[in-house]
């Protein structure tokens, strides 16, 4: 194992960033839902990498857990994107104003 | 000191993570994720975790990536390809992301994870499957039903209420 526990946080920690980026910048719904995955992962990779260092098996099964939460966000955050551009006739998050139904 | 397939992945994953926020077509953009979450795979297996890295490329690669590529393709032409951003909002989100990369990332090498180095073997992943069935059993079960309390509830929102079956027996 010639690498150190620092380098795979560091680059969780740039994915975090460009993550945080894409999250508030961004005014498209679908690349808002790219900026959360992002961030999703990149506290993934820090899960496994700490599991690796530490060493034991239970950040590798917490990372599971996760990823399949995250499956589950994903489905309803698409599902909420096609309803939103049903009912606006757009994407833009902007144009999202009123939750009446 | 790192190695070649290390600084490899890390280009790779930052750099497409980037192409998939900054690209002009959304479909591109997915592509990026997927090559993203296909990096980070790659840390999963550098790490001496190959099922946490083969359940990330057949949910997420597998999936998700593909679920998002079909909703891009359910939006209209002109909205895939438009870009509406505030150009000071933009330069702050810039400048929020330097920060942030810089502060966490000089508290970090500050700290002592930088001495943190491990020569002990990887955990064996037959401990995980174990673990699943014996310990987290009850929480996979939770995990199941909200998996598909999340699914029906996908399909009851995006489901049409102006079209109404034709062939329904009642």
């Amino acid at each position: 194992m010639t690498n150190a526990l620092i380098d795979f946080v560091l680059v969780s920690v740039a994915l975090l960033a460009i993550g945080i980026y894409g999250l508030s910048v961004k005014r498209n719904a679908i690349r808002m839902l790219f900026a959360v995955e992002m961030i999703v992962n990149s506290a993934n990779l820090n899960l496994v990498a700490f599991a690796r260092f530490i060493p034991n098996s239970q950040g590798q099964t917490l990372a599971l857990f996760s990823i399949a939460i995250a499956a589950a966000e994903v489905a309803v955050g698409l599902a909420l994107v096609i309803v939103a551009y049903r009912m606006y006739n757009n994407i833009d998050i902007a144009d999202f104003r009123s939750l009446k139904g | 000191m790192v190695d070649s397939i290390f600084l490899a992945l890390s280009v790779l994953t930052i750099g497409s993570a980037i192409v998939a926020l900054e690209i002009r077509s959304l479909i591109y953009g997915s592509i990026g994720l997927m090559l993203t979450l296909s990096g980070i795979a790659g840390f999963f297996l550098l790490l001496d975790a190959p099922f946490v890295a083969m359940f990330q490329l057949s949910v997420y690669v597998g999936s998700i990536a593909v679920l998002i590529l079909f909703t891009v393709m359910l939006v209209r032409r002109e909205l895939i390809f438009n870009k509406i951003e505030d150009s000071r909002r933009r330069y702050a989100g810039i400048g929020l992301m330097i920060i942030m990369m810089l502060g966490i990332g000089t508290i970090i090498i500050g700290s002592g994870l930088k001495s943190m180095e491990t020569d002990t073997a990887s955990v064996d992943y037959k401990k995980i499957g174990e673990d699943f069935l014996t310990y987290y059993s009850p929480a996979l079960i939770v995990m199941a039903l909200i998996l598909a309390s999340a699914v029906i509830g996908a399909l009851a929102l995006a489901r049409r209420e102006d079209v109404t079956s034709d062939q329904r027996a009642d």
